[in-house]
């Protein structure tokens, strides 16, 4: 599995660790992981299902089955190229669920100020809700070191030429971090608005970051990334004074996206709009716990 | 970049059912990629031989199906080809277009040796 998060590439840095250094890369491999095949979703039958799961055309390319001769066979698949992904983000999901851990996955372009957001988000949430952080970048530990300054603890993954992080990353971070119960864990997931948004990383939610400061048409540019979010920060409204972004008009293209999408107005330099993301943080968590409660 | 971390998992997949059936080779992988799918199909062959190297699916082909977009729309009460991803209804232009096909991303079978 190693080759999917790119590992040998990936490294993980634990806390005081510089990157840069050889890479601490001894993967055990012990955990667990279901690699089930579900099938359950619907697909003509117009062939013959073997019970070794093979299934048969008519007997092959060749046409006959043929006592030792070579035959070549066609085997029924139907799996999502994202499966594996999606099973280690399963197993992240369990774990976070298991320790009343509320994940958020936050996920922009580059540039958009998602650190300092984050920074800002820490400092609000002190002495209300324990908070750790899984930070992405393809290189350096300076965003690590910058949330361990705010008073959290961080753990840096570098992705080396990876553009997202991935949920088998994401484990291994946690075994790291080991984020405590009832605790708010912020993902922040390499600066790119296409390819993170494929990869499940066992988040309860996706938080897409944007600033004003970029075109109000890019959610109609990349639109998966706003489909896949549940809520958007519109971030660096101070700026707003200055430029000729038309919110609305942003607010607009996000929503012909996903229009589930609920959005809020923030500022990380002024503070506007902290307040309430910070509410939507503690309600978001504690519906999360209440449905897990639940079951 | 990302369709070599796709490629890899389709690799890994692929070898995986290998194993699994007894096979000595993968000779060709199918594939259905959505249209709207955020999803380079020539990007996927050209990572996949050189993921492919040196495993039993080496050399292997990859067949790639391109699944057409296509979207419910609302207030026409039909199944409509989409050209992209939340785009409008050609019939109505309106854009309460629920996808239904295009964003497939999956491995359909393959064929053993």
């Amino acid at each position: 599995m190693c080759s999917v998060c790119g590992c040998g590439e990936a490294t993980i840095a634990l806390d005081n660790d510089k990157a840069g250094e050889a890479p601490a890369h001894a993967h055990a491999h012990d955990h667990p992981h279901d690699h089930d095949h579900l099938h359950d979703h619907p697909h003509d039958h117009d062939h013959r299902h073997h019970e070794d799961g093979a299934i048969d055309f008519g007997g092959g390319i060749a046409g006959a089955h043929v006592p030792g001769l070579s035959q070549e066979r066609i085997v029924r698949i139907e799996r999502d190229i994202l499966s594996k992904n999606d099973a280690y983000a399963r197993d992240n999901r369990r774990f976070f669920a298991e320790r009343g851990v509320f994940a958020l996955n936050f996920v922009s372009s580059p540039g958009s100020g998602k650190t300092s957001l984050l920074v800002r988000t820490i400092e609000a949430l002190e002495g209300r809700m324990a908070v750790a952080v899984i930070e992405g970048d393809q290189q350096t530990s300076n965003d690590a070191e910058r949330i361990r300054a705010a008073g959290a603890p961080a753990v840096q993954i570098n992705t080396g030429k990876g553009c997202h992080l991935d949920a088998h990353m994401v484990g291994h971070a946690l075994e790291t971090l080991a984020p405590p119960a009832g605790s708010a864990l912020f993902i922040e997931n390499v600066g790119n608005l296409v390819c993170p948004a494929a990869f499940d990383l066992g988040e309860a939610h996706k938080v897409v970051v944007f600033s004003v400061a970029e075109g109000e048409d890019k959610p109609l540019k990349y639109p998966d990334m706003f489909a896949a979010a549940d809520l958007l920060l519109l971030n660096k409204s101070d700026l707003l004074p200055h430029l000729d972004f038309d919110v609305g008009a942003c607010l607009a293209n996000a929503l012909r996206v996903n229009p589930r999408l609920q959005t809020l107005i923030v500022s990380a330099k002024t503070g506007e709009g902290l307040a309430a993301f910070v509410a939507w943080i503690e309600a978001s968590a504690a519906r999360r716990a209440a449905d897990m409660a639940r079951g | 970049m990302h369709e070599m971390a796709l490629t890899e998992s389709i690799v890994e997949i692929a070898l995986e059912e290998a194993r699994k059936q007894g096979a000595r080779k993968v000779t060709r992988v199918f594939l259905d990629v959505g249209a709207l799918s955020a999803v380079d199909p020539e990007a996927l062959e050209f990572c996949f031989a050189a993921v492919a190297s040196g495993t039993a699916a080496e050399g292997a082909r990859l067949e790639i199906a391109r699944i057409a977009g296509a979207g419910w729309c609302l207030d026409c009460e039909e199944n409509v080809p989409l050209a992209e991803r939340f785009g409008a209804c050609p019939r109505c232009g309106r854009c309460r277009v629920r996808m239904t096909n295009g964003d497939e991303l999956k491995i359909r079978e393959m064929e053993i040796d």
